[in-house]
């Protein structure tokens, strides 16, 4: 009785190793987790350090600005007054709108293609997706200049102030480059990160929960909408997170058919600017000290506020989704 | 159709996608290895984009006639020219503004500036029916800038052109978004032309525009791009992209009254009236002489007077005597103005001064 009860309550497992090698592969083991554990680390350490960096570059304009740099809507640089108001107003407006209009687009769209598209289409339909995230952001900025900013221009923008003149959003001249056609830019750039992503979280829903579906009577589209969308409701918030922070980033194509003119206005249709188009136009040619600075501190800005956009995700996340 | 189609369908398709992916990445790799890019000294210069087209088809017959040299220019913009000569990480630097007392301060050392290229900015325009030429004058320019004129069939432009039939549109004014030597000439002229101007913006690479109808664009692409789409658009072009592009653009009255194109003897016409320029004193706008264009000025490279490579100081020398003389018929190739002849001696003057 006494060895039973001092050895394994259950007998060890067939194949069971000696322990030296179990030692060995404990300490390699060991060894792997710390691996790991080192490269996220090295990861945080970057991103500190870079926070770190943009703070340190920024002194001069936080000194002299202080905290009304925020609100503040003078940018020149002549007279070496700045202040990032519209740029984050631009940078928030057009990346929230290309967000809902990618979303909406990019779930439906991956919702066709992971059930309702015959097995050819889907492939190479989802191919072709997923190439549109590989066309360079300046191929998409050229394209916008050329051939979406005239539609804007002739036929959207008008069509759009015809029938909804009357909110405060449509009024105004319309000029082709504007925030409204960065916003569309912007969808398109998104819409693949979107779509692929859902596409695959829709692909691994077990079938058995559409089969139940079918068997109790819903129709496919029932089906995809109440029984395959809610199973995967997190992924798809954490796909829409992703492609936000990648419009809140994009520079090339967002400065070529934005207009570029630092204002805030109501209307979608006025020209506008964003934080890292301006970064973009006008770091390479900022040779004072204080100049660069507010660059730098417009850089910290954008870093800010995608920490805390991305922060209220994962809160939304956490608060409705069970 | 609902069927277990997804799992494998991702699976041939990632293996389509990556096939893709790899003979891009192949291709693009041939492409880079396949071309030699490798010589005896690489001199390395940084700075001004406006200078970019001009330095590398010099730089091109340079390393023709001298084989075992090339010249690497960098296009950053004159502010990153700047940054990168003060920390000595370039040879030269090349700027559209020469440095300044503070900027010279900096770099701790002597420099020596001199001028290399003209250029100038001529005023396109986009209106249905109007060919180029039409007349505009200064104040005109500076006010529609401003934003005090604000449709095309204004009195003001109506009585300068006569014949032409101005359509009653808004004027959208549109300027560069990006810091650049061309904003920093045309400012520079309209703070002569309109002291209004000069105190309510101002000169600079990037000012903050007045007119409520301003939209910016990147590059003198993204202005010409925008001009050319947005009917009734205004904007500024630098000239040798005016000259290579069909687009309509105005006829200036200069200070002595008469209307001018922008064209390369225009602007030499301008350098002109200025013999004896320098690094504090170089601005040629709005220069009174009858064939002189108004809106024109220098692009500058900055040198350092005691390269600490002494050989690569005597390759440098003889890089830099030669833009500035026997370079000069090359920039008529692609439409920049030639230095004039007492310029490029004060440019051969100052290079002398190297060790």
């Amino acid at each position: 009785m006494t060895e039973q009860t001092i050895a394994s309550p259950v007998a060890p497992p067939p194949g069971a190793r000696p322990s030296s090698l179990l030692r060995g592969e404990r300490i390699t083991s060991k060894i792997f987790v710390a691996a790991l554990q080192s490269s996220c680390g090295l990861f945080l350490l970057i991103v500190a350090g870079l926070a770190a960096e943009l703070v340190w570059g920024a002194r001069l304009s936080l000194k002299t600005f202080g905290i009304g740099f925020l609100w503040s809507s003078h940018w020149n640089p002549v007279t070496e007054q700045f202040g990032a108001a519209p740029f984050i107003y631009g940078t928030v407006v057009t990346s929230l709108i290309a967000l809902v209009l990618a979303a909406i687009v990019g779930i439906l769209a991956a919702i066709y293609l992971a059930e309702f598209a015959p097995r050819w289409v889907g492939t190479y339909l989802g191919l072709l997706i997923e190439l549109l995230a590989a066309v360079p952001s300046i191929v998409y900025g050229l394209w916008g200049l050329f051939v979406l900013a005239p539609i804007v221009a002739n036929w959207i923008g008008p069509a759009l102030q015809k029938t909804l003149g009357f909110l405060p959003f449509f009024k105004g001249p319309i000029y082709g480059v504007n925030v409204l056609t960065a916003s569309l830019i912007l969808t398109l750039m998104i819409v693949p990160t979107i779509t692929a992503i859902t596409r695959d979280l829709i692909a691994a829903v077990p079938m058995r929960n559409r089969e139940a579906a079918l068997a109790l009577g819903a129709t496919p589209w029932e089906t995809a909408a109440k029984v395959v969308l809610p199973a995967v409701r997190r992924g798809i918030i954490g796909a829409c997170l992703l492609a936000f922070g990648r419009a809140l980033g994009e520079t090339i194509a967002t400065t070529m058919v934005i207009g570029n003119r630092p204002v805030i206005s109501a209307s979608l249709f006025a020209p506008g600017y964003t934080v890292a188009s301006v970064i973009a136009n006008e770091f390479t040619e900022a040779t004072s000290d204080l100049y660069l600075s507010a660059l730098i501190e417009l850089g910290l800005i954008l870093l800010v506020v995608s920490l805390i956009v991305i922060g209220i995700g994962r809160l939304m996340v956490r608060l409705f989704v069970r | 159709m609902i069927d277990k189609g997804g799992r494998q369908g991702t699976a041939s398709r990632r293996r389509l996608v990556a096939g893709i992916g790899v003979s891009a990445f192949m291709l693009s790799g041939l492409a880079l290895f396949g071309t030699p890019a490798f010589a005896a000294t690489q001199i390395v210069g940084a700075g001004s984009t406006f200078d970019y087209p001009f330095f590398s088809k010099a730089f091109y017959y340079y390393t023709q006639k001298h084989p075992d040299v090339t010249v690497n220019y960098q296009s950053i913009g004159s502010g990153g020219g700047i940054q990168q000569f003060t920390a000595k990480t370039v040879d030269f630097g090349a700027s559209d503004v020469p440095m300044n007392a503070k900027e010279l301060e900096r770099t701790k050392a002597a420099v020596l500036q001199i001028p290399i290229t003209l250029g100038g900015a001529g005023v396109a325009y986009n209106l249905p029916g109007i060919a180029k030429g039409m007349r505009l004058t200064r104040e005109l320019v500076a006010d529609i800038y401003l934003g005090k004129i604000a449709k095309w069939n204004d009195p003001a432009i109506a009585k300068l052109n006569p014949g032409m039939k101005l359509p009653d549109m808004a004027i959208t004014v549109v300027h560069r978004s990006d810091g650049s030597g061309t904003t920093y000439i045309f400012t520079d002229f309209l703070s002569n032309v309109s002291p209004e101007w000069k105190s309510k913006v101002g000169t600079g690479k990037s000012v903050q525009w007045p007119a409520p109808s301003s939209i910016g664009g990147k590059g003198n692409e993204g202005v010409a791009g925008l001009v050319k789409q947005t009917p009734g658009a205004i904007g500024y072009v630098e000239l040798a992209y005016l000259l290579e592009n069909s687009i309509p653009y105005a006829e200036l009255q200069n200070k002595a009254g008469k209307f001018v194109f922008p064209s390369i003897d225009t602007v030499a016409a301008a350098a002109a009236t200025k013999p004896e320029v320098s690094s504090t004193n170089f601005s040629i706008v709005d220069s009174a002489c009858a064939q002189c264009y108004p809106i024109s000025g220098y692009s500058w490279v900055m040198l350092y007077k005691k390269p600490h490579d002494a050989a690569r100081g005597k390759l440098l020398k003889q890089i830099m005597t030669w833009l500035a003389t026997d370079a000069q018929p090359i920039a008529k190739t692609v439409d920049y103005v030639p230095l004039p002849a007492n310029v490029q001696k004060q440019a051969l003057q100052a290079l002398g001064e190297m060790e």
